[in-house]
């Protein structure tokens, strides 16, 4: 069973921008170490030599004219989907 | 059964206002499957006046439809099933929303899903499960579990879903519907929540094959606004003799209910009446195909939900004390238990240390599951198996056990990794009751032959 402490529960929620419950954390401290040892049966596999597949499309280097396209979306329309703004602009909390 | 056939001859008989008012009282009577998170009452009435009049045409004229609410449309907001997006209004609509507008189709509803579609139930909905159509005392499926079900109880023709490792097919089977996974790239995925970019596909559910094919021709085709859509291929087909299909042997083992391996060996046996001829075939490497998924589509999901940030769009938690904290809060109110534990396994498995041992191995992995597939269609036409272990599994059953849960995906997921077409055919039910879907699946770009590989059996 792969080990997962609570400090590398709290590791990957920093990455992940979760500021995760007490209880939620308890909780993944059980469940990513089931989950981790079901995916790490794929180490028995022999991929000595095989290109890795990132994306399944045959599709490459799809061009386009560099010509700007009116998508119909205003500036204010996606202002008005921020939970602040102010003064045309989103508001955050302070940064330093 | 509701066809889009009968739909039509119902709106040329009385109007495409009486049909749509029809379809939503029909879902209101229905809210105690949860099927629908959203109604677009008057933007649906006011477009049926415009079919009416005539300002409104084309093939789907007044036609009602449903899609799940992880398309962006207008008239309702764009939640996800999630409480980031509760109260999104999306200023722009899907292209697949949008090619069936240009058609005349008229969007009634939002459907449930597993919140962001994480799951195969509908269950980890922030807004409560949906109910089996036939049993509700059962799961949905999922995660586009509400789509599966108002088309199953013929509130609508047709309705869309995305399916990323088996969300279409697997609720498609639990209710009885016909689902479609087209191959990766088929339809535009412009305006649709984002889960896994390198195997989120959008598609269709209907209660025939032929519907499911006409609603495919209409939504494929390339868009400028998504760089991964092929160039139009989707042209349904007349059915070709005597195709050569392979029975997945590892699809049809012991651990797989007796049921299910019935109605699959019955569909064999229909097919082989049809002059088809079916053998048996191994695909030893699906074993692994679960592992590989639960590695790639975590890391997946951990990128593409790094957008839900509380600043842009979406949920921000009250008063923050910092920019970190509005972060970490927002994004722990907003997201339910099966996204966090999906973006702390990608954030696991992408991080230095663990990237070569999980992420990389599993595309190389994935690389081998593309061959294994390649060689078999080098003899084979179409390949054939269940959708799901069991039929639709009760309401409560697996939500313990994320392993559990995630198991239910087994036989979805190989096409999923290869980008290459399922569509899930109901083939009768178990002796409770429950429906048994099968399995087609082809190689890159046989979406129509899948179709109408169906199509002529369900003309029997």
């Amino acid at each position: 069973m792969t080990d997962i402490s609570r400090d590398d529960v709290l590791h990957l929620a920093q990455l992940s921008s979760l500021q995760l419950s007490d209880q939620e954390i308890d909780e993944l401290q059980v469940d990513l170490p089931h989950i981790l040892t079901y995916v790490q049966q794929l180490s028995e596999l022999d991929t000595t030599g095989v290109e890795p597949t990132y994306q399944v499309t045959d599709l490459e280097n799809v061009w386009r004219d560099d010509t700007i396209v009116e998508y119909g979306i205003s500036r204010e329309q996606l202002l008005d989907l921020a939970p602040e703004s102010t003064a045309h602009s989103i508001k955050v909390p302070k940064v330093l | 059964m509701t066809n889009i056939a009968e739909i039509q001859s119902q709106i040329k008989a009385s109007s495409a206002r009486s049909v749509v008012e029809a379809a939503l009282t029909k879902a209101r009577d229905n809210e105690n499957y949860h099927a629908l998170l959203s109604f677009t009452d008057s933007r649906a009435l006011e477009r049926a006046d415009k079919v009416d009049s005539g300002q409104i045409t084309g093939r789907l004229a007044g036609v009602p439809f449903v899609v799940k609410d992880n398309f962006l449309a207008f008239g309702a907001p764009t939640t996800a099933a999630s409480h980031m997006l509760e109260s999104f209004q999306a200023p722009l609509q899907a292209t697949a929303i949008e090619k069936l507008e240009a058609e005349g189709a008229i969007c009634i509803g939002k459907a449930n899903l597993d919140a962001f579609a994480h799951g195969g139930s509908t269950e980890n909905s922030a807004f409560g499960p949906t109910k089996n159509a036939f049993d509700m005392s059962r799961v949905a499926g999922g995660s586009s579990g509400g789509s599966a079900v108002v088309t199953a109880l013929h509130i609508v023709p047709f309705a869309l879903g995305s399916d990323t490792g088996g969300s279409i097919r697997q609720p498609a089977s639990f209710n009885g519907v016909v689902g479609v996974k087209p191959t990766y790239g088929t339809v535009s995925r412009y305006g649709v929540v984002a889960m896994a970019s390198s195997t989120d596909t959008i598609g269709t559910f209907a209660t025939s094959a032929a519907d499911a094919e006409f609603i495919m021709s209409i939504i494929s085709g390339r868009d400028a606004r998504d760089m991964t859509t092929l160039p139009d291929f989707f042209v349904p087909q007349a059915i070709r003799p005597a195709q050569k299909i392979g029975l997945i042997k590892e699809f049809m083992s012991d651990e797989v209910d007796p049921e299910v391996r019935a109605r699959t060996n019955e569909y064999a046996e229909r097919l082989r009446a049809e002059g088809h001829v079916v053998e048996e075939v191994s695909l030893p490497i699906v074993q692994y195909t679960l592992a590989m998924y639960y590695i790639i589509v975590p890391a997946e999901v951990s990128s593409n939900l790094a957008r839900y940030d509380g600043i842009r769009y979406g949920h921000r938690a009250a008063a923050p004390t910092s920019l970190g904290d509005l972060y970490g809060r927002s994004r722990d109110e907003g997201f339910v238990a099966e996204n966090k534990r999906r973006i702390m396994i990608g954030s696991y498995v992408l991080s230095s240390g663990f990237f070569d041992a999980y992420y990389q191995q599993a595309q190389k992995a994935r690389t081998l599951l593309i061959r294994a597939f390649n060689e078999l269609f080098e003899s084979y036409d179409v390949l054939l198996g269940p959708v799901t272990p069991t039929p639709a599994f009760r309401l409560g059953e697996n939500t313990s056990d994320p392993i559990k849960m995630y198991l239910a995906d087994i036989m979805t997921v190989p096409a999923s990794l290869a980008g290459i077409p399922a569509i899930s055919v109901p083939a009768g039910v178990s002796q409770a009751g429950l429906p048994i879907g099968v399995q087609l699946i082809g190689q890159r770009r046989s979406d129509a032959n899948l179709l109408s590989l169906a199509r002529s059996l369900e003309e029997k």
